[in-house]
């Protein structure tokens, strides 16, 4: 029976977030494995944007940095539960995504690329700045989600990188899972569409400016949902979060694994969050290395890590 | 973990009991410092001290027989980072105590970390909200923004200002700085009639300076800031000849700012600094004296680069920390956590500490001395 | 009227900072479409080889040129073993190699030299001009007439040589290039080791004035990029324009409207402007090719 590339893609990282924590010596292994997962879901939005409709964006982390936000203040301000403050995130970032998007994506390439990292910064600038109700640049702390207690409520503790772990692995396959179904659907025919040939597509009939609006919502939603995640587990939130050296972070991790692909781009999550980890005992030269990484991959494997390494495996089958 | 915990508990009583240390293991010290990124002036002699002086104290023979393994990580001054590091040093690594979080926003992160593993984590940040309110596991060893600004402040008074302008910088230090200076600043009769901000990498602050200049009544500038911001705004200053009083914070306690700001426009700026810059002018009973003449000696010889008041609050951390641990004599989290507590009468090159359970930084306003620089140096003006 | 032209005054500066670093970005984009990540390296550079080489005891003259040289010849292994290797690679990956090129730059030269700031003293000292009841130092002169130079310089390059219509030929259509005789090969040595050059200048005549530091490149670079977009990427005139526009609105709202929010006001006006002219004040119009 041959798998489809969705159930192949969804079984894949179903098993490997189920079965790595076996071979997991401390807990601290369960936190990298969720800052894998939490910049897999921004980066799985990344691939909506980027790997379908052909739209580059510096400027994702500002999303992150509303949800992040969102979650961080929604306790304290609003007096919303944190779980609504996520939800609340998200639909904020839909929003301002939006009404920026029309404008945005009238632009091409680099030109997009410097309107959206201007945007990022702006986000970042209110955040730092506004520091009556954000905090300032030395940030602000989270409240807990909660569900750690309900569930020690009910017999089952677990430490807080553990829980974060299952948490964020959930969020992460039904991200894809959904990233996925979206290829698949009208939508996501038309986006790929566009991303061959923008004239193309026009004459067949796509409303381009409609469909590339939608993806660049879907994929600040994705990154509102990372950044909300990423503020509840670290309990404490700065306005680096929506930095632009985030956003190009992103943009990094979806290309290296390969954008074109939800696996991919996860897979590139994955191996730019562990590198710096694995680089520590390099201390000095940590830097070094990881630039020296980054241009190889890039020069060798220049549609990512993933798509080049199934190629060279199908070519060598044939 | 609860089964971690008993068997260095076990081991500690043993070793309490005076049966043997040969057996043990090496007392693990855990960091995670800013020793690149925007904070890495700060962290990186940071990271070099605490390098230092565990070299240096496993070469005496460390603590109670037993060495020190230090292990240090980089979080290039991103609070994600630091707090993952965190992790690492408790989970991983299993140090017994955490030095650590250069940066406000890293040291944040930290502490549930420290609290929730109950490890002992001392702070070399600045801000108040660290300790404030007293949690059981996180101690810190510079003195807070707010003591800065009381100690600028009297310094203000006793010259009899009334009228001043601020021009703070728009990053974490500067920005939290200027909150607890607007907080206080009323108590000494002080009004702040102009309030300028300017971002962290900005290449000229002329622009503000020239409204401070404008606004009426001014009779001295304060300027709350770390990192190149500091220094440019001195030389633009003294570029648009202004004929006011200037102070700098804290943050640019260093040899290092008065050659970036210029011998001559640096004259005559004051700020609130450590024994640590003035070892030489401290009279010779002074306590600290011994101390920060030592410290300075070693680190200087040991990097070829002057010291400057963050690698003391990386010296003190490790002072207050191997103090604690010899009190202890264990190297049990929690007992190391209750040692430092009782800290008292420790001389560091910040002040001389003595903490409490209400007090989880130990130094007063005696701490600070009002520097003012002359003819390219410091000088005690008290 | 004392206050409006020292803001302009630092509008100026600042403006001709922004350009300087604009400017480095025009020539390796003509000839390969490339925004180089790794330019504000390059200007980091430019400031710490020659604090370093000035410190070892060379004149600041001899330092200077060694730093411009030193990186144009950096800027050159760059394209020979990172570019040119990837040739042919989708324009997103060969982003991705100037910004791994940065971190590895950047994690060397904190090896090389230090992570603390430096700077060496200004060329013509440090008493102000005064102008209009407002003053200058004399380095943002240096900084000011360094952009024009390089400005004059570029335009005659790109429009009068034989060399420069050769990289931009290069940039329209590389096979055509070649069928017509061009050694593009050559052409792309060039402009690496052109636009190192230039950002090694920048670096030389900014860092009195803004200091520099192993990491000052990000910010510079996004600036520098920013005004370039601003004025229209490829374009001298509009790396010039933008830089000076750039900093004018920074210091005029810092001076006027709020400190706080001057980097904002800068955003916001770029946004505006690519809103209304989506490629920028100066940019040409490329056609898509289908």
């Amino acid at each position: 029976m041959r798998l489809s590339t969705k159930s192949a893609t969804l079984l894949v990282l179903a098993l490997l977030i189920v079965a790595t924590p076996f071979f997991f010596p401390s807990a601290y292994y369960y936190r990298v494995g969720a800052l894998v997962f939490v910049n897999g879901i921004a980066v799985t939005g990344l691939v909506i944007l980027t790997g379908y409709a052909g739209q580059i964006s510096l400027g994702h982390a500002g999303f992150a940095g509303i949800g992040a936000y969102a979650s961080a203040l929604g306790p304290t301000h609003l007096s919303l539960p944190p779980s609504l403050s996520v939800l609340l995130g998200a639909a904020l970032s839909a929003l301002i995504a939006f009404l920026v998007g029309r404008p945005i994506l009238r632009l091409k390439g680099y030109y997009l690329a410097v309107a959206t990292l201007g945007f990022g910064i702006l986000v970042s600038m209110v955040l730092a700045n506004e520091s009556g109700i954000t905090g300032g640049p030395d940030g602000v702390q989270v409240a807990e989600l909660g569900l750690r207690d309900l569930l020690a409520s009910l017999g089952l503790k677990l430490k807080a990188p553990v829980f974060w772990y299952a948490f964020s692995g959930v969020v992460l396959l039904v991200g894809a899972w959904l990233a996925l179904n979206l290829y698949d659907s009208p939508t996501g025919r038309a986006l790929r569409a566009l991303h061959g040939s923008e004239v193309a597509a026009k004459t067949v009939g796509v409303d381009v400016p409609r469909v590339t609006l939608q993806a660049f919502v879907i994929s600040a939603v994705y990154a509102s949902v990372a950044g909300s995640l990423l503020a509840l587990q670290n309990r404490f939130v700065t306005p680096d979060i929506a930095g632009y050296m985030y956003s190009i972070e992103l943009v990094t991790m979806a290309v290296f694994g390969g954008a074109g692909s939800v696996f991919g781009a996860i897979f590139g999550a994955g191996i730019l969050t562990l590198l710096p980890q694995a680089l520590t005992f390099l201390a000095e030269y940590e830097q070094l290395m990881l630039g020296l990484i980054m241009v190889l991959v890039m020069i060798f494997m220049r549609e990512g890590l993933v798509p080049s390494a199934l190629r060279l495996i199908r070519g060598r089958g044939a | 973990m609860m089964a971690k915990l008993t068997t260095t508990t076990t081991l500690a009583a043993l070793l309490a009991f005076g049966l043997s240390g040969t057996a043990l293991a090496d007392i693990k010290i855990g960091a995670t410092l800013s020793a690149t990124g925007p904070a890495a002036f700060l962290g990186d002699p940071e990271a070099k001290t605490l390098e230092m002086l565990v070299k240096d104290l496993n070469a005496k023979g460390g603590i109670n027989g037993e060495k020190v393994d230090l292990v240090s990580y980089d979080d290039g001054g991103d609070p994600n980072k630091a707090r993952t590091f965190a992790t690492r040093l408790v989970e991983d690594d299993e140090v017994v105590a955490i030095i650590g979080g250069t940066t406000t926003g890293t040291s944040m992160t930290i502490i549930p970390v420290a609290e929730d593993a109950e490890v002992p984590f001392i702070s070399l940040a600045g801000a108040i909200e660290i300790i404030d309110p007293v949690r059981p596991f996180a101690f810190k060893t510079p003195h807070t923004d707010k003591m800065a600004c009381a100690k600028i402040f009297e310094n203000m008074k006793t010259r009899g200002f009334t009228r001043i302008g601020m021009i703070s910088g728009s990053d974490g230090f500067g920005d939290s700085m200027r909150k607890q200076c607007l907080a206080i600043v009323g108590d000494y009769g002080i009004e702040v009639a102009a309030d300028e901000r300017y971002g962290p990498q900005d290449a000229d602050m002329t622009p503000q300076l020239t409204n401070i200049k404008g606004t009426d009544g001014i009779q001295a500038v304060l300027n709350p800031g770390f990192g190149q911001g500091p220094a440019i705004v001195t030389r633009n200053y003294h570029q648009l000849a202004i004929d006011l009083p200037l102070y700098q914070s804290h943050g640019v306690a260093s040899k290092g700012f008065i050659d970036l700001a210029g011998k001559d426009a640096a004259e005559g700026v004051r700020l609130p600094g450590t024994a640590l810059l003035v070892g030489d002018l401290l009279p010779e009973g002074d306590p600290q004296k011994p101390v920060v003449d030592a410290y300075k000696a070693e680190f200087e010889k040991e990097t070829g680069t002057p010291v400057s008041t963050f690698g003391g609050y990386a010296h003190d951390a490790f002072a207050i920390l191997v103090d604690a641990i010899k009190r202890a004599g264990s190297d049990d989290p929690q007992a190391i956590r209750d040692a430092i507590e009782k800290t008292s009468g420790l001389v560091g090159t910040t002040g001389t500490v003595t903490m409490s359970p209400e007090d989880h930084l130990g130094l007063d306003l005696t701490a600070f001395r009002m520097l003012e620089i002359k003819d390219g140096g410091w000088t005690l003006v008290e | 009227m004392p206050e409006l032209m020292q803001f302009l005054l630092s509008g100026a500066t600042v403006g001709a900072v922004y350009a300087l670093v604009a400017l480095g970005f025009t020539i390796i984009y003509n000839a390969s479409d490339i925004v180089n990540f790794a330019q504000g390296e390059f200007v980091m550079l430019g400031g710490m080889i020659t604090v370093f080489a000035h410190m070892a005891g060379l004149p600041l003259p001899l330092a200077a040129l060694l730093a411009i040289v030193v990186t144009a010849a950096i800027g050159v292994a760059l394209n020979k073993l990172a570019i040119e290797p990837a040739r042919g690679a989708p324009v997103v990956s060969l982003i991705i190699i100037t910004i791994g090129a940065s971190i590895f730059i950047r994690g060397a030269a904190q090896l090389v030299f230090d992570k603390q700031l430096h700077r060496f003293p200004a060329f013509s000292g440090d008493d102000p001009i005064a102008v209009l009841g407002a003053t200058i130092l004399p380095q943002s002169l240096w900084v000011i007439a360094g952009a024009l130079a390089v400005f004059i310089g570029l335009w005659l390059f790109f429009t009068k040589t034989l060399t420069g219509l050769a990289v931009l030929a290069t940039s329209n259509n590389r096979l055509a290039a070649q069928l017509v005789g061009i050694n593009t090969s050559w052409v792309m040595t060039l402009s690496f080791a052109l636009s190192a050059g230039i950002g090694a200048l920048a670096g030389v005549l900014v860092t009195p004035i803004t200091l520099t530091r192993y990491d000052v490149g990000i910010a510079l670079a996004l600036k520098g990029f920013a005004a370039a977009m601003l004025g229209g990427m490829g374009s001298p005139h509009g790396a010039l324009v933008g830089g000076i526009l750039l900093g004018l609105l920074e210091a005029l709202t810092a001076g006027y409207i709020s400190s706080q929010y001057k980097d904002a006001a800068a955003f916001i006006v770029i946004l505006a402007v690519l809103f209304a002219m989506p490629q920028g004040i100066f940019g040409a119009k490329r056609t898509e090719r289908v």
